[in-house]
């Protein structure tokens, strides 16, 4: 759900429900690194209601673009981070087999 | 008014106009040492860590022209992952170039929001021995089982239980009357592919007899003859858990019902006995130590950091030889003025990541599944923008 004016929309507030700090803190670091971000933060507005609160202000950009390009960002990371750590467990394993051989041989 | 006119025309003329896209770049500058040092390590002096916070800002630099912003190209050049330990239970690893943020998230994830199956429901028939019964309830629920949760469907309030959400097991232990006491384990608990065989209490027990009697689960056909289950039968992942102990003469009859669930309702539902990280140590020498004090250093840090080198005619120096075991106690910089001679950091992109697996699944499916499941956040947030 977004909160902000129809006059500016580089200025909004987005309310995400069923989310917490784990989507929010590596949200805001995504939307910190995009230059367009003059200001980002989030909050929890209660601990026992399930929700964030997550403030972006842009240079110009309509902020709900600028927040789901990050988003698209995150997620692209994501994926570079598995295809990155999967390789890294089968290589592991690769050289797991070849020193097991070399002991038998 | 028209000379003034020519005027400024003359002006511009002079200094014709660029479109800002066309300048050159603004020359890169370099970030002095103490700014770098403050940007990418954790100092940890003797009376308390600084720099701990990360710059995340783009534009945290733009005044000595240094673009602080990490473009997807940038963090594909610079991220790495370094498997150091991988087992069935455990595994270690490092992430080379992340974000806090990021690594945070993959933790938090792992411990509460990846599923697993744990018995939920327990059905006590009779349990005479001396552990009551939500005790004992409680104890069945923290079992490891030893089955992949993303072959189940969550089961909401309303659904009936049935074969794609509900795993069915039974326990019946004995002591025998004038034997010795008996300790009962998860071996003795016996999984039901056919679902609850416990009646459930029907208003007139004649009327319907000709159909199946109906019990607590409606299974429409039994899970050992699905693929997934029929050459690895469902088990807890431990034989040798002990459940309860009983004196002669007592007895324990019940059925336990395990579903699909998240670390963040319950954390016997956690994968993962443990997540978690730390920023990879630097131990840094200010200054050469040598002879007594480098002997005096080796000496006093506990885990064996500091080696003696020997170089020429027989000088002995102090040199940092497994800086990864450093544990952070800044016994090394205790007393006098050794932190003029040792400095303690911690580089902040670099974490070395443990996870330990409760037994459903093994380590490294747990963190690629942790992984898609912060992709999935992602995708629900751009779906629910546009
Ligand atoms: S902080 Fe402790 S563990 Fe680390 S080098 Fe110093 S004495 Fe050794």
């Amino acid at each position: 759900m977004e909160h902000g004016s129809y006059q500016d929309q580089s200025k909004a507030t987005f309310s995400l429900t069923d989310e917490d700090h784990t989507l929010a803190n590596s949200l805001r670091f995504t939307l910190n690194q995009d230059p367009r971000v003059t200001f980002c933060g989030y909050s929890i507005p209660h601990p026992s209601d399930a929700r964030v609160n997550i403030r972006v202000q842009t240079t110009g950009d309509p902020a709900s673009e600028v927040l789901k390009d990050s988003c698209q960002d995150l997620m692209l990371m994501c994926q570079h981070v598995r295809s990155t750590f999967d390789q890294a467990v089968i290589d592991f394993k690769n050289q797991k087999i070849l020193e097991a051989m070399d002991i038998k041989l | 008014m028209s000379s003034l006119e020519s005027n400024t025309e003359a002006d511009s003329d002079l200094t014709p106009k660029i479109p800002v896209w066309e300048l050159p770049d603004v020359p890169k500058g370099n970030l002095s040492p103490h700014l770098q040092l403050q940007r990418t390590r954790v100092v940890c002096n003797k009376e308390a860590p600084t720099n701990t916070e990360n710059v995340q800002y783009s534009g945290a630099y733009a005044a000595m022209g240094v673009d602080n912003s990490l473009g997807l190209g940038e963090f594909r050049k610079r991220f790495r992952v370094e498997v150091i330990r991988l087992t069935e239970g455990d595994m270690e690893f490092d992430l080379i170039g992340i974000d806090a943020s990021l690594a945070n998230a993959f933790r938090r994830i792992l411990i509460a929001e990846l599923p697993t199956m744990a018995i939920e429901k327990v059905l006590i028939a009779n349990n005479t021995s001396v552990i009551q019964d939500e005790v004992l309830a409680h104890r069945l629920g923290l079992i490891p089982l030893q089955v992949d949760p993303r072959l189940f469907e969550y089961m909401s309030e309303n659904d009936i239980p049935n074969e794609k959400n509900t795993i069915v097991f039974k326990l019946h232990a004995q002591c025998e009357k004038g034997g010795s006491r008996s300790t009962v384990k998860t071996d003795e608990l016996k999984w039901l592919p056919n679902g609850s065989e416990l009646l459930l209490a029907t208003e007139n027990m004649a009327s319907n007899e000709a159909s199946k009697p109906k019990t607590y689960t409606s299974f429409t056909c039994s899970q050992d003859s699905l693929p997934e289950f029929s050459k690895n039968p469902i088990a807890p992942k431990h034989p040798d858990i002990i459940i309860a102990k009983l004196g002669p003469g007592q007895e324990i009859e019940l059925e336990a019902h395990a579903v699909k669930g998240m670390g963040k309702t319950h954390a016997k539902w956690s994968p993962v006995a443990t997540a978690w990280y730390r920023m990879l140590p630097e131990v840094v020498l200010l200054q050469e130590v040598e002879g007594n004090k480098a002997e005096e250093l080796v000496k006093k840090c506990p885990v064996k950091v500091f080696d003696i080198e020997d170089i020429c005619k027989g000088v002995k120096r102090a040199a940092v030889a497994r800086p990864r075991d450093c544990t952070l106690c800044r016994e090394c910089i205790r007393g006098d003025d050794w932190e003029k001679f040792v400095a303690l950091q911690r580089i902040k992109d670099h974490f070395i990541f443990t996870i330990e697996s409760t037994g459903a699944l093994p380590p490294e499916v747990l963190f690629t599944e942790a992984v898609k499941i912060l992709e999935d956040k992602c995708e629900r947030v751009i779906t629910e923008l546009s």
